[in-house]
């Protein structure tokens, strides 16, 4: 009886929702021209990547701030102590294969990475598939798990987000938060989105490389 | 009706079909293929959208990265002594 009068509201609400998007008029408001028409000053040719790093580059900033406090939070939790060393891997096929799909990665990265000026493409695409050759290489055993951050890991997890700070509080001087002079939009861009790249992709393979335990 | 408005209705059916049967299945290994299987067709959902930025994203994040991490916790859970299963 109750499971029948869940279900009937759960289909009545259904209808509601699908009658009431049905009735939605056209949007008053399209940011669409407004993008294609100021996409010159943009220093890049994708829409996308313009609205992203340019129009609304404080979000991405935002954004790159909370997977980077994310990750910190994950360290904090994590094991401690010295990470076990990697293993003789049990599939030499799986080992093979992954060595050669490793570099090809990282060149689909770089690829994504200068794409994303005209194309679809960018930074978080670039780092996501940075990390997923870090994850293929830790899975068949040829990179062991992280413990505690070195330096040098922790400069390239914070680097990209420090970057792209430092260029957005150099150009206050300039009056407003990121708004990059035309003439140097396009480099500053490619300068942050590099910085992101290789910061996403260390962030999303700690995700994963410093909760792992080695499989023993 | 043409063959792309079948395709699409085809994927949505298939998109729904999957997230009700990662909710509703039995066992927690079964759930995290179904999800993968889920964001897959999302790309694809998202592809035939015309955001190819979205869906870029989606395969990489959402499909690749997510499964692992899903696939390594319930590695992590079995070799602890649960079962990994829904009690």
């Amino acid at each position: 009886m109750k499971r029948l009068a869940v279900s009937l509201g759960a289909a009545l609400f259904a209808a509601l929702l699908g009658a009431a998007l049905l009735e939605l008029g056209p949007p008053a408001a399209t940011l669409a021209p407004l993008v294609a028409g100021t996409l010159a000053q943009s220093g890049v040719t994708h829409p996308v990547t313009a609205v992203l790093l340019n129009f609304r580059g404080y979000d991405t900033l935002l954004e790159i701030a909370v997977l980077l406090i994310a990750l910190i939070g994950l360290t904090a939790v994590a094991r401690r102590g010295e990470a076990p060393a990697a293993t003789a891997a049990v599939e030499p096929v799986l080992t093979t294969l992954a060595r050669l799909a490793a570099p090809l990665m990282v060149l689909v990265a770089v690829y994504l990475l200068w794409a994303g000026a005209f194309r679809p493409g960018g930074a978080f695409q670039a780092g996501a598939v940075l990390a997923a050759a870090a994850v293929l290489l830790h899975l068949t055993r040829l990179l062991p798990a992280w413990a505690t951050p070195g330096t040098w890991l922790r400069a390239g997890l914070a680097g990209g987000f420090l970057l792209f700070l430092a260029i957005a509080a150099a150009l206050l001087a300039e009056g407003a938060l990121l708004k990059y002079p035309p003439a140097q939009a396009g480099l500053l861009i490619l300068a942050i989105e590099s910085g992101l790249t290789v910061s996403l992709g260390l962030i999303l393979a700690g995700l994963f490389l410093f909760l792992s335990e080695e499989r023993r | 009706m043409s063959v792309a408005l079948l395709f699409d209705l085809l994927l949505a059916a298939a998109l729904l079909w999957c997230s009700w049967r990662a909710l509703a299945a039995p066992t927690l290994q079964r759930a995290v293929v179904l999800f993968i299987v889920f964001g897959l067709l999302m790309t694809l959902a998202w592809a035939r959208l015309a955001a190819p930025d979205i869906a870029l994203a989606e395969a990489g994040i959402g499909a690749g990265l997510t499964g692992a991490l899903l696939l390594d916790a319930l590695g992590a859970l079995r070799r602890r002594g649960g079962t990994g299963e829904k009690a």
